[in-house]
C-alpha cells in the first residue's frame, strides 16, 4: 500500500515507564525518530531513562504526582516540540481527557480517537453499544447499579454467582465475585467506595459469573480509512487476582470453527465504534466454546509481544505508521500467524503468596539463548520501588509448537538467576512442569484451583 | 507501647479502626497498596486503639508506625 499524505513524526514523548518505555524507544531508534522520556524521582536510574533520546524529571514518586499528571507531561511535550505522544499501557492511555487535550495542541495522540477511549472506558456503556451491534456480552446489566435492592434483584433474575465490577474498572481492579445474595450485600457498599476512590466514580454494575472460564483476546488493528485487521488471538487465561500472568498465541484450547467467529465478532466490535490504531477485544469463553464481550482495551496491551512473535511485525511501528496518518501496513489476507509463542510476566513477588517484593536487584543473569525475548524494564544493580506495578520484565518464548516454546521456558527458568528480591520465577517452573498445563487444559481457576492440589 | 507497624512500603488506601476500637489479633486493621497491589494489615497484637498515625494517602516505609494500641 502507498504511503498517504500524512503528518511528519520525528520526536514522539513517551508518556510511560519501565519496559514499555524501553520498547517504544527500541522501534523509534529504528525508524529514525527521536524519544524524550518522563521520570519521576524514583525512576532516574532507570534504563529506559538513559536509552531515551532526552529525559526530563517530572515529580515525585507517586504516581499522582509524576505519571498521572497530565498538564505536566504536555508543557513537556510542547517545550521539547514533539510530534506525537505514546502513553505505552496503563498510567494515562486510557485517559480521553487527556488525548484530547494532546490533540488539541496539535500533537498527534498514538492511539484511537479520544471519543472511542471514552465508550470503551465506561464498561456499561461499551456493553450496550457492543449488544447493540450483534456482538454477544455477559448476561447482566443494562445500565448502572445504584442500589443493593437494585443489585439483589437483577442477581436472583441472572443467577449466583455473580461478578459486582465498577463501570470504570478494567485491569483487574474493582471486581468482586458474590457467591450469593449475603456475599452481594457484604461487598456492594464497598465496591461502591473502592470504585470511586479508584476510578472517580461509584457506577457499578453485575454480570454473570461464568464458572471455569477462559479469557481470550483478540488483537485487532484499524486505520483512519476504515481499515481494520484482527491479528489472532492471546489466551491470557493464567491469572491472580484477575491479572494476567501468562499469554500465549494460538490459544491451546479453541476449535478452528470458533477461532474464526471470534477473530469475526472481534473486527464486527471494532468496526462498530470506528476503530482506528491498536486495541484488544478481550471474550471470556465457557466450557462449551461460547464466547461474550467482556471490555475492548483502546490501548497496546502489555502481551503485544506474543503477536508480534507469531506474525513478525512490530506493533509498535504499525502504531506510529497509523497515527501520522497511513493506511494499514498490510491487509487481512497478507498476515499470518506461525508457530507458538508465550509469554510469562516476571513479577518481584512472593511466588507463594504473591505478595509484591521491592528491593535491589543485586544479581540479575538472563542467561538468554536463542529463541527467547525479554523485555525488561531493569538491568543488574537496579531498584525496584514500592511506587509502581512490580512487573520486571516480560519473558517471552518461541517455537514451531507450542511443545517447543514451552521446553525453550523450562529450560530459561531453570537457568535464571536473580538475587535481591523475590520472584514469581519458581511459580513459572511448577507451571510448565503442570501436566494439565503443558495439555493446553486449563481455565482462569487455574492458579488457584488446578495447581494447588 | 504496642505499636502496628507497615509490613512493606506502600500508600495508605483504607484504614478500618479508630480511636477507641478493641482490637484482636490478626484482625485486619489497614489496607496500604503496594506496586498496584492490595496488602491487608492485620494486627499482630490485641488492645485499644490510642492513636491512628497515617491517614488515608499517606505514603508509609517499611517498619513505619500504623496505629499505637494501649
Amino acid at each position: 500500500m502507498g504511503y498517504e499524505r500524512g503528518n511528519l513524526v520525528q520526536k514522539i514523548l513517551i508518556a510511560n515507564r519501565g519496559e514499555i518505555a524501553l520498547r517504544i524507544i527500541r522501534t523509534c531508534r529504528e525508524m529514525g525518530i527521536e524519544t524524550i522520556a518522563v521520570y519521576s524521582e524514583a525512576d532516574k536510574d532507570m534504563p529506559y531513562v538513559k536509552e531515551a533520546t532526552k529525559a526530563v524529571c517530572i515529580g515525585e514518586p507517586p504516581v499522582n504526582k509524576s505519571y498521572l499528571q497530565a498538564e505536566k507531561i504536555l508543557a513537556i511535550a510542547k517545550s521539547e516540540k514533539v510530534d506525537a505522544i505514546h502513553p505505552g499501557y496503563g498510567f494515562l492511555s486510557e485517559n480521553a481527557a487527556f488525548a484530547r487535550q494532546t490533540k488539541n495542541e496539535g500533537i498527534l495522540f498514538i492511539g484511537p480517537d479520544p471519543n472511542t477511549i471514552e465508550l470503551m472506558g465506561d464498561k456499561i456503556a461499551s456493553r450496550q453499544t457492543m449488544e447493540k451491534a450483534g456482538v454477544p456480552v455477559v448476561p447482566g446489566s443494562s445500565s448502572g447499579i445504584r442500589t443493593v435492592e437494585e443489585a439483589l434483584n437483577l442477581a436472583e433474575k441472572i443467577g449466583y454467582p455473580v461478578m459486582l465490577k465498577a463501570s470504570g474498572g478494567g485491569g483487574g481492579i474493582g471486581m468482586i465475585r458474590c457467591e450469593n445474595e449475603q456475599a452481594l450485600v457484604k461487598s456492594f457498599e464497598s465496591t461502591k467506595s473502592r470504585a470511586k476512590a479508584y476510578f472517580g466514580s461509584d457506577e457499578v454494575f453485575i454480570e454473570k459469573y461464568i464458572a471455569d472460564a477462559r479469557h481470550i483476546e483478540v488483537q485487532i488493528f484499524g486505520d483512519s480509512y476504515g481499515n481494520i485487521v484482527h491479528l489472532f488471538e492471546r489466551d491470557c487465561s493464567i491469572q491472580r487476582r484477575h491479572q494476567k500472568v501468562i499469554e500465549e498465541s494460538p490459544s491451546p484450547f479453541l476449535s478452528a470453527s470458533v477461532r474464526e467467529k471470534m477473530y469475526n465478532t472481534a473486527i464486527k466490535a471494532a468496526k462498530a465504534v470506528n476503530y482506528s490504531n491498536a486495541g484488544t477485544i478481550e471474550f471470556i469463553v465457557d466450557e462449551d466454546e461460547n464466547f461474550y464481550f467482556l471490555e475492548m482495551n483502546t490501548r497496546l496491551q502489555v502481551e503485544h509481544p506474543v503477536t508480534e512473535m507469531v506474525t513478525g511485525l512490530d506493533l509498535v511501528k504499525w502504531q506510529i505508521l497509523v497515527a501520522r496518518g497511513e493506511s494499514l501496513p498490510l491487509l487481512q489476507d497478507e498476515i499470518q500467524s506461525t508457530g507458538h509463542s508465550i509469554e510469562f510476566r516476571l513479577y518481584a513477588e512472593d511466588s507463594v503468596r504473591f505478595l509484591p517484593s521491592p528491593g535491589k536487584i543485586t544479581t540479575l543473569n538472563w542467561n538468554q539463548f536463542d529463541g527467547v525475548r525479554i523485555d525488561s524494564g531493569y538491568e543488574e544493580g537496579g531498584t525496584v520501588t514500592p511506587f509502581y506495578d512490580p512487573m520486571i520484565a516480560k519473558c517471552i518464548f518461541y517455537g514451531s509448537t507450542r511443545k517447543d516454546a514451552i521446553r525453550s521456558a523450562e529450560m530459561f527458568f531453570k537457568n535464571i538467576q536473580i538475587e535481591g528480591i523475590k520472584t514469581n520465577a519458581p511459580l513459572f517452573s511448577t507451571i510448565l512442569e503442570n501436566e494439565d498445563f503443558r495439555n493446553g487444559i486449563y481455565t482462569t481457576n487455574f492458579l488457584t484451583k488446578q495447581l494447588v492440589k | 507501647m504496642k505499636e502496628i507497624t507497615a509490613s512493606m512500603a506502600g500508600t495508605v488506601l483504607n484504614i478500618f479502626a479508630k480511636e477507641g476500637d478493641q482490637i484482636n489479633l490478626g484482625q485486619e486493621v489497614l489496607m496500604l497498596e503496594s506496586m498496584k497491589m492490595e496488602i491487608p494489615i492485620e494486627s499482630g497484637i490485641e488492645g485499644v486503639v490510642k492513636e491512628v498515625k497515617v491517614n488515608i494517602g499517606d505514603f508509609v516505609n517499611e517498619g513505619d508506625v500504623l496505629m499505637v494500641l494501649g
